[in-house]
Formats: C-alpha cells, sequence, structure tokens
C-alpha cells in the first residue's frame, strides 16, 4: 500500500478525508482514481480535463516530481502538495 | 418585514449579511473555504443558495447550500471542456437560475446547465458561430478579468429565454434555451474599431424593470443605455453622469423610469471620481441624473463597485444595497438619500445579491 499525504485543503472540501491514507495502486492516475472513489469529486480538484493535474497541484513519489502516469510501488510514499503560491 | 440576507461573495470566500428589520446585520461566514466567490445567489424554489468560485489550486466549482450556510457541497462535475478542444476553464463568473434550471458561465466562453440542483453539469452553449466567436479564444483578445461569459439573466416567465454577455464582445439573447442566437448590440457605442457591425461592444452589466419587460438599462464601458424594447436597440443616457464608465447598475423595483449607476474612473483604477462615494440615480429613464452621497465616504475614498456588486429588494420602501473593492458594504432604505455602512473589513467584493424570506 502506498502512503499518501494529502493538502489541508482537501481535508476542508471533504469532511472526514483524513491527511494521510493508504491506497493500493500502481500510478498517480490510480491513487487518484482509488481517492475519487471514496471521495466523489476528488479527481476534479486534483486534475483538470487532458487528464493532467492542476497547474498549482505538485505530486512527489518518493520525493521525485511525478506526473499521472508516474509509477507508484508498495511502500511508496506519495505527496501531494498544494504549492505556496497566491496571496 | 420579510427577513434579508444580502449574499456577498469576495476574493476570500462568501459571505452573509442578515437582517430582520434592515438596521441591523449580522455577518455570517466566510463559507467556500476562502476561495474567490465571482457569484452568489439564492433560488426562491429551492431555497438553495449558489456561489460560483474558481480556487487557484483546486480549479472552478458551484457550491450549494440548501440551509442558508449551514451545510455546503460543491461540484464541477461535467463542467469542463473536452480536453480535444483546447479550451480550458479558468473560472466560473456568473450564475443563473430559473424553473429548475441552474446556468453558469465560464471562461473560456460558455455555459453549463444543471438540472439537479448542481450536483452534475452538462454543456449547454459555447455560443458558437456567433459574431466575434472566431476570436475571442485567443488571449490577446481577451479583456482584463477574462470572466468570458460575464453575466446571464433569465426572463422572468419564459425560462427558455435568456440573454447572456459575453465580456468585451456584447450582449446576445436567446428565445430557445440557447439553440440559436441574436445578437443585441444595436444603438451601443464602442471608441474602437469593431471587426463586425453586430458585436465589438464592451456590455458590463445588463438589468430589466420587473414591472415592465420592455425596459432594459446597461452600463457599458462606454456610456449607460436605455433600451425600451427588451434589447432591440439601445439609446444612450450618459449626459448628467460625472463618467462614462462603470460596472454596477439596479432598477428600482417599483418604477420603470427610476435606475441607480456608480460611475467610476475609467482609467485604470477604475475607482470613485476623486475619492467620492456616490451612487447616481435618475428618476426619468436617463434624461437626468441626481448624486446620492449622504452618508458616503466624501473624500479619499478611492473605491470601486465591480458590476454584480449592486443589488435591490423588493420592499415596497426598497432597500439599496452595494459592496466594494475595500470590503464595505453600504445600505439605503430610502431609494439611495441616505445612506449607512453595514460591513466593512470584509475581502474584495465581487457580488451582492438579496434573498428575502417571510
Amino acid at each position: 500500500m502506498a502512503n499518501v499525504f494529502l493538502p489541508s485543503t482537501l481535508g476542508a472540501l471533504f469532511p472526514g478525508l483524513a491527511r494521510q491514507v493508504d491506497v493500493q495502486a500502481e500510478t498517480v492516475d490510480q491513487v487518484i482514481g482509488q481517492l475519487e472513489r471514496e471521495w466523489p469529486g476528488i479527481r476534479d480538484r486534483l486534475c483538470e480535463p487532458g487528464p493532467t493535474l492542476r497547474s498549482h497541484i505538485h505530486v512527489y513519489v518518493n520525493g521525485e516530481r511525478a506526473k499521472l502516469d508516474t509509477p507508484v510501488a508498495e511502500q511508496s510514499r506519495v505527496d501531494v502538495i498544494a504549492a505556496i503560491s497566491g496571496g | 418585514m420579510p427577513r434579508k440576507v444580502l449574499l456577498i461573495g469576495t476574493r476570500k470566500g462568501a459571505f452573509f449579511l442578515a437582517s430582520d428589520d434592515r438596521k441591523t446585520w449580522e455577518l455570517h461566514g466566510p463559507f467556500c473555504e476562502g476561495w474567490p466567490v465571482y457569484h452568489v445567489i439564492h433560488d426562491p424554489t429551492s431555497g438553495a443558495v449558489y456561489a460560483a468560485a474558481a480556487s487557484e489550486w483546486h480549479g472552478q466549482a458551484v457550491w450549494r447550500s440548501p440551509d442558508l450556510g449551514e451545510t455546503w457541497t460543491h461540484s464541477s462535475e461535467g463542467i469542463a471542456y473536452e480536453a480535444e478542444s483546447g479550451r480550458k476553464i479558468s473560472k466560473v463568473s456568473t450564475l443563473a437560475v430559473s424553473d429548475g434550471r441552474l446556468l453558469v458561465g465560464v471562461e473560456a466562453p460558455g455555459i453549463f446547465e444543471s438540472r439537479d440542483d448542481g450536483k452534475t453539469w452538462s454543456l449547454l452553449s459555447t455560443l458558437a458561430g456567433q459574431p466575434g466567436s472566431e476570436a475571442w479564444d485567443d488571449p490577446g483578445n481577451q479583456p482584463p478579468g477574462h470572466l468570458g461569459i460575464s453575466a446571464l439573466m433569465f426572463d422572468h416567465e419564459d425560462a427558455d429565454r435568456f440573454w447572456a454577455i459575453v465580456q468585451g464582445v456584447g450582449l446576445f439573447e436567446t428565445t430557445d434555451y440557447a439553440q440559436s442566437w441574436t445578437p443585441r448590440n444595436r444603438g451601443l457605442r464602442a471608441d474602437w474599431p469593431r471587426e463586425h457591425e453586430e458585436v465589438g461592444f464592451c456590455v458590463h452589466k445588463l438589468v430589466r424593470s420587473p414591472i415592465d419587460d420592455t425596459r432594459m438599462y446597461q452600463q457599458n464601458h462606454v456610456g449607460m443605455h436605455r433600451s425600451d424594447d427588451a434589447g432591440q436597440t439601445w439609446t444612450e443616457i450618459t449626459e448628467g453622469l460625472p463618467t462614462e464608465f462603470g460596472f454596477a447598475a439596479a432598477t428600482h423595483p417599483h418604477d420603470r423610469d427610476t435606475f441607480y449607476v456608480i460611475p467610476l474612473d475609467p482609467g485604470h483604477g477604475r475607482t470613485m471620481p476623486d475619492g467620492h462615494a456616490a451612487v447616481w440615480r435618475t428618476r426619468d429613464a436617463g434624461s437626468s441624473w441626481q448624486p446620492l452621497d449622504s452618508g458616503l465616504p466624501q473624500r479619499d475614498a478611492y473605491v470601486g463597485v465591480l458590476r454584480e456588486a449592486m443589488a435591490v429588494d423588493v420592499d415596497d420602501a426598497h432597500g439599496l444595497y452595494f459592496g466594494t473593492s475595500t470590503g464595505q458594504v453600504f445600505a439605503s432604505t430610502d431609494e439611495g438619500n441616505t445612506w449607512a455602512q453595514i460591513a466593512d473589513y470584509l475581502p474584495p467584493i465581487s457580488s451582492v445579491e438579496v434573498a428575502a424570506f417571510e
């Protein structure tokens, strides 16, 4: 199971969603797909048509910047970051 | 007196101001998790409140509260263009609801509809084929703000009929629920070259008299205009106003000839002229104008008011409200003769609407 760490901004949008969840998946896209099954609508908050990750949503797999097709392995750490920006 | 709730969209979430007497007001919020909120409306049929918002991080969504802010849901399911089209949605700009049809206008220009209270959406129209549409996706042609469809207004009785403003292009009418469109810009002024006779006008705000369906007013980038034939032709009524520029406008709910507007400096500052806050009123359909500034800041008030940020209630002695780019809300209950500040220190305000409850 990959360990997925989510931004606090998502928890506010999906009450009950934990900051850290374990997901069985082989790619970042599948991680988001698993989240979508339990939290309908979360894909739209992370991705835009293409599909591709939203420009200010950054995903890292084991510390490396990832895209939707980046592989995820057992015990991978997946960090989903709402990029620091704005004011 | 019906309880009033002002629905306020701001750059940092939505807020409600509630009052039983229009004298004391209670602030509720912030709602929508601090997302930039472009427009908040109330559906009197269902009782729901809808907010159009677009987060820098999480994209655009329409929020819904069935219980005046106690609980909220949000959805953008279906609010997207096909990836192959190359079009992207940067924001959801404006909302309208009638007869179970909820519409949202977006940028790049398009209109999406929901028939299930905002849970799911589908594309209703992009106004494809209308004059000007061949170029309005070009970022070089888009005016600042990038609102796309900046306003939607339903007919009072016929939900197949509504008007849409394409920012920087003009006003369009459909009478068959967006199957076909007609530009409604005849008589408008434009101080710039235009490629099409029917479009190329910068319509900021459209309002319609609730007691006379033929009477419309619009604040344009260059001038105030009136229509006596439901938008088919327009006559300029700017003379007597301090500037020809502004965004917000409101009609008197019981008098077709009385109309309110907030002129702004037409330069890039777009604040009230000379730092002197005033609403201007005509009682003769634009033949003459009077400034209304009692209770408003008289000096050093460089505030702006955006296109959706003025509203009226429909009481016999109707209320008039506006919100500013610097976070104040002002209210009048005597047709603008005197004003009271009813909120301050809010984020920059993008929209004000009134919901009334018996």
